[in-house]
């Protein structure tokens, strides 16, 4: 029962993007479709996991004052093996992609989850933790870019309902700001509502 | 939990034993991926070659200096048996709205151009890249044109072409990539090519 509400937790409770204010940066800027926002957090999940494993395994090993520099080099190098194995063997989703990956570094989703879970917690716990809060990103992030799509491009995924042109602004980096206001504003009323 | 004390000798075993797990993890995954990556590149510039020259059975390619004295563009001539068919030109321009655009112009052997695609670009999602063929088909314009008797240039410059709307400075930018590409033909190719016939 515990682990599945550490599963859950990252969807509404504490969805990393509309609730911690985490990763905001990949969050606000790949988002210009739903298929960016879902590639982007696939592969952000993918780093989540690999980095909360490898921590939560040798988190006894690393001496506390250079933990920091320990998470961001095992961060990188899983990214880096992401951004080598998709331009390898997926090269369409890297024609679109590919810009963003080097980004998921410096997400602060990632190296929190290190910081603040897996290394206080066991390996179990820090796979879920990792799913759950990866699935909660991948959501946030395919909601934002839905919604920025269909105002802006009047499709959803690629396919188009209404012939024209769409609202700009949502395309552009304002509208990702005015958007995620409004997904912030939702996913509060949520959490109050469940809780 | 039993952490390690943070000494000195401490720090520096654990961030060096990091490290070098790290970069020997990463040169494997390198090594692993090198080939397919050169793979699924060659494999994108032949489908963009395909896309703008008519069709060939063998391709031999040549670099040659922008006629600007910028970076060399290669030239990927396309050979049906032993006439020339098409070349197709792998262009550039740095003026995009964010940048460096790349390009592959094919031309006829005698100038005309055959189609343009794109190859890398970071414009502006919903505006600038238009210039995808996915996208919109706004490249077509270029479609069968003369760069001697069509001015390459968008119609708010005074040009044949017309501008992607919201879009002027990406439009402008990929014509003038269309540009370089024609006129380091020009100087490499045709004009020798005419010298040879006169």
């Amino acid at each position: 029962m515990k682990q599945l509400q550490n599963f859950t937790k990252g969807i509404i409770k504490e969805n990393p993007v509309y609730i911690l204010l985490l990763g905001l940066c990949p969050a606000l800027g790949v988002t210009t479709s739903a298929i960016n926002g879902l590639g982007m957090g696939i592969a952000t999940t993918f780093v989540l996991l690999g980095s909360n494993i490898v921590v939560s395994l040798i988190k006894d090993l690393i001496p506390a004052k250079v933990r920091i520099p320990s998470f961001i080099v095992i961060i990188a190098s899983f990214v880096t093996i992401v951004q080598l194995t998709m331009e390898a063997y997926l090269p369409d989703l890297f024609a679109s992609l590919g810009l963003f990956i080097p980004l998921i570094v410096v997400n602060c989703l990632v190296l929190g989850r290190a910081e603040a879970f897996a290394s206080k917690n066991t390996t179990l716990s820090s796979i879920i933790d990792a799913l759950g809060m990866g699935l909660g990103f991948a959501l946030a992030l395919v909601l934002l870019g839905g919604l920025r799509e269909i105002l802006g491009s009047y499709s959803l995924f690629g396919y188009k309902f209404i012939p024209g042109d769409g609202m700009l602004v949502f395309v552009l980096a304002p509208g990702a700001f005015i958007g995620m206001a409004y997904l912030i504003v939702l996913f509060n009323y949520l959490k109050k509502k469940t809780s | 939990m039993a952490k390690r004390e943070s000494s000195f000798v401490n720090m520096v075993v654990t961030l060096l034993v990091i490290t070098s797990v790290a970069s020997f993890l990463l040169a494997t995954v390198y090594n692993f991926t090198k080939e397919p990556i050169a793979l699924a590149r060659e494999a994108m510039r032949m489908e963009a070659i395909a896309q703008v020259v008519p069709a060939f059975d063998r391709l031999e390619s040549k670099r040659f200096q922008s006629y600007d004295g910028g970076d060399s563009l290669q030239f990927n001539f396309a050979y049906s048996g032993e006439e020339l068919v098409g070349v197709a030109v792998e262009t550039y321009t740095t003026s995009g709205w964010s940048g460096l655009i790349t390009a592959m112009v094919g031309f006829l052997p005698d100038g005309r151009i055959v189609d343009v695609v794109h190859l890398h670009h970071r414009e502006t999602p919903g505006l600038g890249d238009k210039i995808e063929k996915a996208k919109s088909d706004w490249s077509n314009q270029f479609r069968g044109i003369d760069p001697r008797t069509t001015d390459l240039r968008v119609t708010q410059d005074g040009g044949d072409i017309d501008a992607i709307t919201a879009a002027t400075i990406t439009a402008r930018a990929y014509t003038e990539a269309i540009q370089r590409a024609f006129n380091t033909l020009e100087e490499n190719f045709l004009n020798e090519q005419e010298g040879l016939t006169q």
